[in-house]
């Protein structure tokens, strides 16, 4: 991290939540991260960006244990998880809402939303969440087959507010979504923030990216090559276009 | 009395009673092997195997500790189950992965085991259970006489059946089930102990099989083949009906039980070939079964 | 989905061949023709005729599940089908035994026609489950049938004269027969194996879809091998009639479908000689523990529990990978 970034981040003084370093990752015999390395300070907000294929779901699954081919260090709360199982580290915090959402579809709403168990203290309570994503009370009986693209996301981010982990991976989440959702969507985000939670959140669409997040780091070819603090990402637009070939 | 064909109505109902029997049987062990195949993606061969025991264990807790059916009702499947968990852990767990037919032979390999133990332990060709006190004798219908045992039977099968499917469409449990079926990885994202649910799900399989070995000790003699002759023909009422559905099984379990016996009434020799030839007719009709999903 | 064999090995590289075969391969033809025409000097002819027949059985199996990717769980229905007919045709229509073994493959082959046009029609564990219950059919038809002799099965087949004129009562004098019938068995699997049609079969082995996209006709080609591996399995059976000149129900119990299942798995699925190394070691390993009768069950389930977790690629598929041949 650069010395400007670390002046302008008003978190800078804390100790990360999650500290990733020489993170390395295979698919079979494919070498898919080369050493990413960033952190994320409890209660920020934080980015991915990046071009397709540069390895932002990558990392998200590797820090989350789905990769098991994996090396080098991911700390969270101090504790290293490079070789926990994933349901280790799903119980000590840390929920993820897949690319593809993974809405059970043989189970309705309801049961997509209650499935995932309690592992602390403090998750959103039912009215919380209706009061987040108003749609999803309408449809709890639906089967999760049934529901749109929007009422999928809204589900998939959903169902891991009530479990009481604090930080929050959350991958593409306005992917293919129409503008009206994706605002519902940031202004979530943002009172998550406010209510304490923690996020990595991976984005394509830097727009949306900027309007909920601290810092921005862009990842190319398995690498974190630069961070850039929210509040330079005006100034910075030439430079993003060029990593993210926009 | 009526008749049909020459053949007296008491004597239709009394072979259709018969294939009922049969169909609940058929009916338990294809959800048995339903709703292991639906989370561990293996057909347990060893299923027939862990039906006789559960009617060996219910014979020894009678012959060795004094223990009655309605005790053996509870104990054998729990017993058997135990031993389900030991292989499911020891064994099995280690296949997860590879193709599923590894699990197939695994399992055979395991239903021999079991088979030759017990067939070394109990040389004699079967052995004898009495049907409990409470219910022996029967009703009579007028158009035929009920056994009640066997009214028993049939009333005990479709209680488990059902209540299988209950646990696994509408309580908490089974969204667990249905969900790690659907995509473990995810489940386990949620900090889920998939090795463990599936642990318990073969576990309760194997109950279920078990429970069945139970139920058939008065009635079917007590041996150590007769779960290798039974589980082919379950085989062929899960190739009829397919492992996807818990309801699809059990209507296809005791239909096909009725028709066998429908079947048994014209032509006694060819019945327990029924079934078989029934398979060949839906492979060219309907080769996706008539409730699964393609395989 | 079709068995994905991890232990197949790179046995579709022919090089330098001669007479269609690799150099490997006809080494290995030849060490084995030699060592079968030396042995019966050595050990009794009819417990090697014994394993020849099973080998052939078992490498007529590894040519439906190491080629076709398609496990058969009900092949005692060749087996001994071919078993019975042959058996009856020698005792009661008086054939001599080249025909009676004709006999025999021919009904076998009709059988795996009819059986392998329905199973195909299912794949994966269904295909199995479907090939288990229809030999249990032929078992039943076998039980039941007058001319099968039921629980006693046909008994005292006559010997009979090969073509009508040689004397085949000798042991010694069948062994060549024998050996004759088996090594032209393997080498037809291997033909066909390294045919144009085995080509196909790869093709559809590995990506069924693409290969249809491709325009094959991959259900034709399935059934096409079904009957072939039938038919050689026939072979063994009808052949193994006339070495011990009975045929029984054991012939088509689903228990002889197992065995040469195991063979072929503790040998080595998807490798040309591995079912040869496993039927000499079951039926070997069967010898010695005779006296130990109900416990071979037991034996036989604990070789399958250990096979499938621990020793996938089979006593061969271990040799090729050691010494990086394609056996």
């Amino acid at each position: 991290m650069t010395d400007a970034a670390v002046a302008f981040n008003p978190l800078a003084g804390r100790p990360p939540l999650l500290n990733v370093a020489d993170l390395e990752a295979w698919y079979g015999e494919s070498h898919v991260l080369h050493g990413v390395a960033f952190d994320v300070r409890p209660g920020e907000v934080v980015t991915l960006l990046g071009r397709n294929g540069a390895g932002k779901t990558t990392t998200l699954r590797a820090i989350m244990g789905i990769i098991q081919k994996r090396r080098g260090s991911v700390r969270f709360r101090d504790l290293e998880t490079i070789k926990a199982p994933t349901r280790v580290i799903a119980r000590s915090g840390i929920a993820l809402c897949p690319e593809e959402r993974a809405i059970f579809s043989s189970l309705s709403v309801q049961e997509n939303l209650m499935l995932p168990p309690t592992i602390a203290p403090g998750g959103l309570s039912l009215d919380r969440i209706f009061a987040l994503f108003p749609n999803l009370k309408e449809r709890l009986g639906t089967p999760g087959t049934k529901l749109s693209g929007g009422e999928q996301q809204m589900l998939a981010i959903a169902r891991i507010l009530r479990t009481g982990a604090k930080f929050l991976l959350l991958d593409e989440p306005t992917e293919g979504l129409a503008p009206v959702i994706v605002q519902q969507i940031g202004n979530a985000i943002a009172a998550l923030k406010r209510e304490g939670f923690t996020v990595l959140l991976v984005e394509q669409n830097f727009r949306f990216a900027s309007s909920v997040a601290d810092r921005h780091f862009v990842v190319e070819q398995g690498k974190v090559i630069d961070v850039i603090p929210n509040e330079q990402i005006g100034t910075s637009s030439a430079k993003l276009q060029a990593y993210l070939g926009v | 009395m009526a008749e049909l064909i020459g053949i007296p109505a008491q004597a239709i109902f009394g072979q259709l009673l018969l294939g009922l029997i049969n169909g609940s049987f058929y009916a338990m062990l294809s959800v048995g092997l339903a709703v292991i195949f639906g989370l561990l993606n293996i057909t347990n061969f060893a299923h027939g195997a862990q039906y006789m025991l559960g009617a060996f264990v219910s014979w020894m807790l009678l012959h060795y500790l004094g223990i009655g059916y309605w005790w053996a009702l509870l104990l054998a499947p729990i017993i058997v189950a135990v031993l389900g968990i030991l292989i499911e852990r020891l064994l099995i767990s280690h296949l997860s992965g590879l193709d599923h037919l590894y699990g197939f032979l695994l399992t055979f390999g395991v239903a021999l085991i079991i088979q030759g133990l017990l067939r070394n332990l109990y040389p004699v060709s079967s052995l004898p259970y009495s049907i409990p006190q409470a219910l022996t004798g029967g009703q009579n219908l007028g158009f035929m006489f009920l056994p009640n045992y066997r009214g028993w039977v049939i009333i005990a099968s479709l209680t488990m059946c059902i209540a299988t499917w209950v646990i696994i469409e509408k309580t908490n449990l089974g969204a667990y089930l249905r969900a790690a079926n659907e995509n473990p990885t995810m489940l386990g994202a949620f900090g889920v102990d998939v090795p463990r649910l599936v642990t318990l799900t073969y576990g309760f399989g194997v109950a279920l099989a078990a429970f069945a070995g139970v139920l058939a000790a008065p009635i079917y003699s007590v041996s150590p083949n007769m779960g290798a002759d039974l589980i082919v023909v379950v085989f062929a009422v899960v190739v009829i009906g397919g492992m996807g559905s818990i309801i699809g099984a059990i209507v296809t379990g005791f239909s096909l039980g009725l028709i066998e016996g429908f079947a048994k009434v014209f032509y006694p020799q060819g019945s327990s070939v029924v079934i078989f030839v029934i398979m060949a007719i839906v492979l060219l009709i309907k080769p996706a079964g008539l409730f699964g999903r393609t395989v | 989905m079709a068995i994905n064999i991890d232990a197949m090995n790179r046995m579709d590289e022919p090089s330098r061949e001669i007479l269609g075969l690799s150099r490997t391969h006809l080494t290995a033809f030849v060490v084995l023709l030699l060592v079968a025409a030396v042995a019966p000097f050595f050990v009794y002819p009819v417990f090697l005729m014994k394993v020849m027949c099973f080998a052939l059985f078992a490498c007529a199996f590894n040519l439906l599940l190491g080629f076709g990717r398609l496990l058969s769980f009900g092949h005692a229905a060749y087996f001994g089908s071919a078993s019975y007919i042959s058996a009856h045709a020698a005792k009661v229509w008086g054939l001599t035994p080249e025909l009676s073994i004709l006999a025999g493959v021919f009904v076998a082959a009709i059988l795996g026609a009819v059986i392998g046009a329905l199973a195909v029609r299912r794949q994966g564990i269904y295909f199995a489950m479907v090939t288990l219950a229809f030999a249990q059919m032929v078992y039943f038809f076998a039980l039941q049938a007058p001319f099968t002799g039921g629980e006693d099965g046909i008994q005292s087949v006559p010997r009979g004269d090969l073509f009508g004129v040689v004397s085949l009562t000798s042991d010694f004098s069948l062994y060549w027969v024998v050996l004759a019938i088996t090594f032209f068995g393997l080498f037809a699997i291997h033909r066909i194996v390294f045919s144009p049609f085995g080509q196909v079969l790869k093709a559809i082995r590995e990506n069924e879809a693409r290969a249809m996209s491709l325009g094959h006709r991959v259900n034709l080609y399935k059934v096409s091998v079904f009957v072939m591996s039938a038919a050689l399995s026939g072979l063994a059976g009808a052949t193994k009639a006339q070495v011990f000149q009975v045929a029984t129900l054991s012939d088509v119990h689903w228990s002889m479908s197992g065995e040469v299942v195991l063979m072929t798995l503790l040998g080595g699925m998807g490798t040309l000689f591995g079912p040869v190394a496993g039927a000499a070691a079951i039926i070997s390993m069967q010898s010695f523990l005779a006296p130990f009768g109900a416990w071979l069950t037991v034996i036989h389930g604990v070789i399958f529990v250990v096979a499938v977790l621990m020793f996938r690629e089979g006593i061969v598929g271990v040799l090729n990978k050691r010494l990086k041949l394609s056996l």
